[in-house]
């Protein structure tokens, strides 16, 4: 205990000037980085290796408000949601071993929704590393796969500047995840360190490629010779803060926009010129026309197969321009004619400078056309359900009529993320929060967690499935001690329903393993001291959504919806864009 | 750096790429450049780390037979990690490059059926040790001059065989030195806050 008074001693110093030189351990330098870096909320779970900076926090408590999760990766989703929602660094803590190992989903999740995150775990002694010791494993080489960065610190004078490099990395250029594996040595050594001195280069590392203006005006000269153009966005528009950009651009050249999932909200849901949903869900009208632009701008995306149908019938009639921040995406899945390189918050600002003001009236009324038949076939009787059934697309409307489209949307995966995605209407931009690369079950509780820590005054709604749901429940007793005021709303098929969906139109209705029982939802948060409901028949709807909504605190909805209905439109596997089918 | 020049070409439009690769010397960079490889099943044929003409850059030879895309594709994933400054890629036409050989061999063998003078002449190969019981051979060339010598060397007990990774010098590169110039004074982030660690890499990330 020797040790621990003495950091208590330090740590009085250390309070009274964060910014300075102060001599104290390095899990005190870590927390002052954190605090210099602005953080203000971490997700964690404390363990062996990771103690001494546990012990360090003890003294912090006033600054750094800390969630206890029940699993670490609870604890990384959560700091995904806060990322996505506060577009800060999103922060974890966890130990050495199999709390590091928790992690590793989370950390695919981030790395394929390039999510900006710092997860710092704790590591065995550096003297027993490599001797398989209590808790250790090599975290440095498992999670180098799925980090933007990694290290392994084993001296506690690395401390102020690997951090300062992790959060550099972490939010600059396509963001993404880093790891810093601390041994608890470096952990507990006393060192004096000088002021902490944010990073903002590394001379082996370009987070945005030269902006090359002769690009920008082979891209202008495609789009202003353009009849049918038509531009897709992605996450990219939001991570690159860009929105306004976006719009002034689309407005100026009156081009048509349908968004990746990751890119929903970065425009409002009812701008003229949202055309809407790209992909194997999406709406009609773009996928098919996808096929007939002559022009095609890609903004920030990256032509996910699941956005992109076959590859060899996806727009082969059109140019293609692309605007990505990473040179590794461009030409990686579809060939671009011109690819302009560089943050689109500085190139869509030059290139709206040269395209030329534009009406393409004639051609947005085709998605128009388009859009009118997927209404009267898939979209009025999902929304407005003659049936008894009740569908998920009804439950949709009903919260857009409640919130009027303010609210934060969490989802996790499956057929509800569809439905969610389909038809939840957005007025400002980082209110979707979807796992969309990695498609991961158990995403939506913890993510809305750390959501609705990212954006406090925001109502942040949950829809989960009866399948997802199951994988993370643990973490209703992070809202219980905490009072995140999460809206969880779970919308119970009695199936794991998108896999049922595939198996009824491919495998010829053999359900495999699809059919899932649940608990007594209702029970198991009130259990968690969190008030619950279900409604199993429609004349009820509404105003348990409104009682939901309207709740003080966290609250949990069960609504029963039918057991199999589809997702439509729908792009089959293996199947063009344009051979998307409406049933 | 880029080639369309299809000599050495076979059907598949793949042939050996030399991929050059300028990094600093991390540990846990080899293992982030090998797993792009693996994660696309791609074989690393030959693959060297060694300084370069800049203290402190490592330079990575990596070999590998693929199809100009797919070797364009890789190139911009390994340049993307964050201690990699540059990555070019090379045909053989384009490059100079060599493999160090080594041939341990019986001296009474050779000395017996066949002479070592004929030997090192024909294969351009130098002695590097002659003991009473076995002489090594070192020659340097390529694959197919080595190979060779193997061959020739069969019938006479070769003891032991081994070669080393192809270091290969670019034949229109003027270095890096110029290059990393440009990366050192590349714009800062949009947080303007100078950063005294920069230059003291080597001191502060390495364990």
């Amino acid at each position: 205990m020797e040790t621990a008074q003495d950091l208590t001693a330090t740590g009085t110093e250390t309070r009274q000037e964060p910014a300075g030189t102060f001599k104290g351990s390095g899990s005190q330098a870590l927390l002052n980085g954190l605090i210099a870096e602005g953080v203000s909320t971490i997700f964690g779970y404390p363990g062996g290796a990771i103690m001494p900076i546990y012990d360090a926090l003890y003294d912090y408590n006033e600054r750094l408000e800390h969630i206890l999760v029940r699993h670490e990766q609870g604890g990384i989703h959560a700091a995904q949601g806060y990322a996505r929602t506060s577009g800060k660094v999103g922060v974890v803590f966890a130990t050495s071993g199999p709390g590091a190992t928790n992690l590793v989903t989370g950390l695919a999740d981030a790395q394929i929704d390039s999510t900006p995150l710092v997860c710092i775990t704790g590591q065995v002694f550096a003297h027993l590393l490599g001797t398989d010791a209590f808790q250790e494993t090599d975290v440095i080489n498992i999670t180098t796969p799925v980090t933007k960065w990694n290290y392994q610190v084993t001296d506690a004078k690395e401390i102020p500047e690997v951090l300062a490099k992790a959060f550099y990395v972490a939010k600059s250029g396509r963001p993404g995840p880093v790891l810093i594996d601390i041994t608890k040595n470096a952990q507990l050594q006393i060192e004096t360190f000088a002021p902490y001195k944010k990073c903002n280069h590394i001379r082996s590392y370009r987070p945005a490629p030269q902006i090359r203006q002769e690009f920008i005006a082979e891209a202008a000269a495609l789009i202003n010779k353009a009849e049918r153009p038509f531009v897709l966005f992605g996450q990219g528009v939001i991570l690159g803060k860009a929105e306004k950009e976006f719009t002034e651009f689309i407005e100026k050249s009156g081009i048509p926009a349908a968004w990746t999932i990751m890119g929903e909200s970065a425009i409002p849901t009812d701008h003229p010129l949202n055309v809407g949903m790209l992909g194997m869900h999406g709406n009609y009208g773009p996928n098919v026309l996808t096929n007939e632009c002559d022009v095609l701008i890609a903004v920030g995306m990256r032509f996910d197969d699941r956005v992109t149908g076959r590859l060899d019938k996806y727009a082969k009639q059109a140019k293609i321009v692309h605007l990505d921040i990473d040179p590794a995406e461009i030409d990686k899945n579809v060939k671009a004619d011109v690819g302009v390189w560089g943050d689109c918050k500085a190139t869509l600002p030059l290139l709206t400078a040269l395209v030329e003001k534009r009406n393409h009236q004639a051609w947005l009324d085709r998605f128009k056309a388009y859009n009118q038949e997927e209404q009267d076939q898939v979209i009025t009787p999902e929304l407005y359900p003659a049936g008894e059934e009740m569908t998920m697309g009804e439950v949709l409307r009903n919260i857009n009529e409640i919130t009027g489209g303010d609210a934060v949307i969490v989802t996790d995966v499956g057929q509800h993320q569809m439905v969610a995605c389909r038809y939840a209407k957005f007025n400002k931009t980082r209110s979707n929060v979807t796992s969309g690369g990695l498609g991961t079950m158990g995403f939506g509780l913890p993510a809305a967690i750390g959501a609705k820590y990212g954006a406090p005054e925001r109502t942040v709604i949950a829809i989960i499935g009866d399948g997802g749901f199951q994988m993370t429940p643990q973490e209703l007793g992070t809202i219980m001690q905490f009072g995140a005021a999460v809206k969880i709303l779970i919308l119970n098929n009695r199936f794991l329903g998108m896999v049922r969906q595939w198996q009824q139109l491919f495998h010829d209705k053999r359900y495999s393993f699809v059919n899932i029982t649940s608990p007594d939802f209702v029970a198991l948060a009130k259990s968690y001291y969190i008030e619950a409901s279900r409604v199993d028949e429609r004349a009820s709807l509404r105003s348990a959504l409104e009682t939901m909504i309207n709740h003080e605190g966290s609250y949990l909805l069960e609504v029963m919806v039918g057991k199999e209905n589809n997702v439509f439109p729908m792009v089959p596997q293996g199947c063009s864009v344009s051979e998307i089918r409406l049933k | 750096m880029q080639t369309t020049s299809g000599t050495a070409e076979n059907e598949n439009g793949k042939q050996e790429y030399t991929i050059t690769v300028y990094a600093e010397n991390r540990i846990g960079l080899l293992n982030r450049i090998a797993i792009i490889f693996s994660k696309r099943k791609i074989n690393i044929e030959s693959l060297n780390t060694s300084p370069s003409e800049i203290e402190g850059i490592h330079r990575f030879n990596i070999v590998i037979h693929e199809s100009a895309e797919v070797v364009r594709k890789l190139a911009r994933q390994i340049e993307k990690q964050v201690e990699v400054l540059k990555v070019y890629y090379n045909t053989n036409e384009e490059i100079i490059w060599q493999e160090l050989a080594l041939y341990k061999v019986s001296t009474d063998e050779i000395t017996e059926k066949v002479t070592v003078e004929r030997l090192l002449r024909q294969y351009g190969a130098s002695a590097v040790v002659i003991r009473k019981d076995y002489t090594v051979f070192a020659v340097t060339g390529h694959k197919e001059e080595t190979d060779a010598l193997v061959k020739a060397l069969e019938p006479y007990e070769l003891i032991e065989f081994v070669r080393s990774a192809r270091v290969a010098i670019i034949k229109d590169s003027a270095g890096f030195h110029e290059k990393l110039k440009e990366f050192e004074a590349l714009e800062p982030g949009e947080e303007v806050v100078e950063n005294e660690f920069l230059d003291k890499g080597d001191k502060i990330f390495t364990m």
